[in-house]
């Protein structure tokens, strides 16, 4: 691993190259020291400082064709001010909308310091020509998105055609301007643990910010196993190139105990550093409230019921 | 363990496969989150089992389940919900002779008759599913030209902190929990838990979705407080809460989400039940609905 990485990306075969001159991944050894990692035990007042930055940590996702404007302003008061009857719950890193609502959430979000994402390239799919996938994307920056969620063209990938999509998300992120490229995977479509660390360079190599496990529409969406590879992605990839990438694993976090295992995973791979919202995110609807009820648990010293919490 | 007789001699007497008591949570059978246990003695002092002994997240992970089960359960009719509750009762009737055996201090003649009083107390809370609306609900004449209807709802998640008396006094607690559409989670006698884990065999084998009955074994000293103040709980019967300053302590606790309680006098469960355990866990609904639109 001593070429310049500046060239990798010159040609396709150079692309290849690299690619597949990349360490393979252990599948039994990945799957074994994500498991042990998830034994770890946190209580008490590390139990409370995880919550909180789990909180800070999460974007509070909403994809569903049936969205509306008030849905997502519902979303976006909540993402502010998570639980209403207790003003020392930090609130959300971001919300993830689709491109048609980001103006909805922009206005409802204004001045509130939570960041506003979209999906774009043909999400879920990503089944669409390059035009229209950076038009959408352009559709998604022009209303005030401050982050986009792309997803890579999994066939191109799969059919060993690096250059596609390693031009797809160059173009994007080129079409994103200011704002932060996210670049979905969808490792459930991978396949393998070799391509699902593949993909994480490739992402890398052409520029993007956070490189995200899955959409949420396909399962298995965010393990354990796929994360911790991802992360040694990351922490990698800046020791080659000085250059920081965040991670965003999505879908399937529902209870505050798989979030806390994350980020264990986060602190025992990539390192401390990566432990801000800055640099990982959990991608998530559901998470949110079993995060607010074990913090209120903890507060409140009895266990607390959905009753007490929105839906969305 | 004893050995077979010498003529048998490369035939050694088989060894007893006793059974694990293990909680009920969900329809599965798991043991305790913390790994503990404790010994269940008989009433001479003699070692039985060892039983699971529940913790608080046991408690938790019960009234989940419960919570999970409680859509389909109460929007079953209630003509289903007798249906399975009948069938709960065959199952029990069909290992008569096992509870009549584990029940323990009880000498075997007695031991079936209060086998017998505990399929008889399911058939009779059985046959109420589909006549309680009628007796608790009500067509309200009302000043407007509107229908009024009351109709008696099922409340939620139940905690039951059954009574001492094995068998008899806990299908005495359950069923009329259960008949109308609550789920629960049970928190079993504390020195005979071992029938409840038999009777969860009975549960788990009569089409009774998981989760409609959970049963935890272990100290209701530690279990009962939590259930109390969990806010995911709607209502506890604390029947088999001696302390009474630990039941006033549950009361208290229960208030905070304003839980339904059941705090009944000592009771004889070989007497005819009424409707009190029953209608303890029904809320009304009523709607007004206008005549001729």
């Amino acid at each position: 691993m001593t070429t310049s990485l500046v060239d990798v990306a010159s040609s396709d075969a150079t692309l290849r190259g690299f690619l597949h001159g990349l360490p393979g991944v252990d599948r039994v050894g990945a799957d074994q020291r994500a498991a042990a990692l998830a034994t770890r035990s946190i209580k008490t007042a590390a139990k409370a400082h995880a919550i909180d930055l789990a909180i800070s940590m999460v974007d509070l996702t909403t994809l569903e064709g049936a969205d509306t404007p008030g849905k997502v302003r519902a979303m976006c008061a909540k993402a502010v001010h998570p639980d209403p009857t207790d003003p020392s719950v930090p609130r959300v890193a971001a919300v993830c909308v689709y491109p048609d609502l980001v103006a909805d959430a922009v206005r409802a979000l204004s001045g509130s310091g939570v960041k506003v994402a979209s999906v774009a390239t043909a999400f879920p799919s990503g089944r669409s020509s390059l035009e229209v996938k950076v038009a959408d994307t352009a559709l998604a920056v022009a209303a005030g998105a401050d982050e986009i969620d792309m997803v890579i063209d999994r066939g191109a990938f799969l059919a060993g055609d690096y250059r596609t999509v390693y031009e797809q998300v160059a173009a994007v992120k080129a079409a994103c301007g200011a704002a932060h490229l996210k670049v979905i995977l969808e490792t459930g479509e991978l396949a393998t643990y070799d391509n699902v660390r593949r993909a994480s360079w490739l992402a890398m190599l052409a520029g993007a910010d956070f490189i995200k496990t899955s959409t949420g529409k396909v399962s298995p969406a965010a393990t354990l196993p796929v994360t911790l590879i991802m992360l040694e992605a990351v922490r990698d990839f800046r020791e080659r190139t000085g250059r920081v990438v965040g991670v965003k694993p999505a879908g399937g976090i529902r209870t505050t105990k798989d979030a806390i295992k994350n980020l264990v995973l986060v602190k025992e791979t990539a390192g401390e550093d990566w432990l801000t919202p800055d640099r990982f995110r959990l991608g998530a609807s559901s998470l949110l409230n079993d995060l607010l009820m074990q913090r209120q648990k903890l507060t409140s010293g009895r266990y607390a019921g959905p009753d007490y919490f929105t839906v969305d | 363990m004893s050995r077979a007789s010498r003529g048998d001699a490369e035939r050694p007497a088989r060894l007893s496969v006793r059974k694990t008591y293990k909680l009920f949570i969900g329809g599965a059978f798991p043991r305790s989150e913390s790994g503990r246990a404790y010994a269940v003695s008989s009433t001479k002092g003699d070692f039985l089992a060892n039983a699971s002994r529940a913790s608080r997240k046991d408690a938790r992970d019960a009234v989940a389940a419960a919570r999970k089960a409680f859509p389909g359960w109460s929007g079953a009719t209630p003509y289903n919900r007798g249906q399975i509750l009948y069938r709960v009762a065959e199952m029990l009737e069909g290992r008569r002779a096992q509870f009549a055996a584990e029940l323990d201090g009880v000498p075997s003649k007695k031991a079936g008759e209060l086998v017998d009083a505990a399929v008889d107390r399911l058939v009779w809370y059985a046959g109420w599913s589909d006549k309680i609306g009628a007796v608790r609900g009500a067509a309200n004449p009302v000043a407007g030209p509107y229908f009024n209807l009351s109709s008696p709802e099922p409340t939620g998640v139940v905690a039951v902190i059954a009574p001492d008396e094995p068998l008899l006094g806990l299908v005495s607690v359950i069923a009329p929990a259960i008949v109308t559409g609550n789920t629960c989670v049970v928190v079993a006698s504390e020195r005979a838990p071992l029938p409840s884990i038999t009777l969860a065999e009975v549960l788990a084998t009569s089409d009774l979705p998981g989760g409609v009955v959970n049963i935890l074994t272990g100290f209701t000293g530690e279990l009962a407080p939590w259930l109390a103040s969990h806010m995911d709980v709607n209502a506890i019967d604390l029947t088999g809460v001696t302390d009474p300053d630990l039941a006033r302590r549950c009361e208290g606790d229960a208030a905070e989400n304003l839980k339904r309680v059941l705090r009944p006098k000592p009771s004889d469960w070989s007497e005819e039940p009424d409707l009190t355990r029953m209608t303890a866990f029904l809320e009304t609904k009523t709607v007004w609905h206008p005549i001729g639109v």
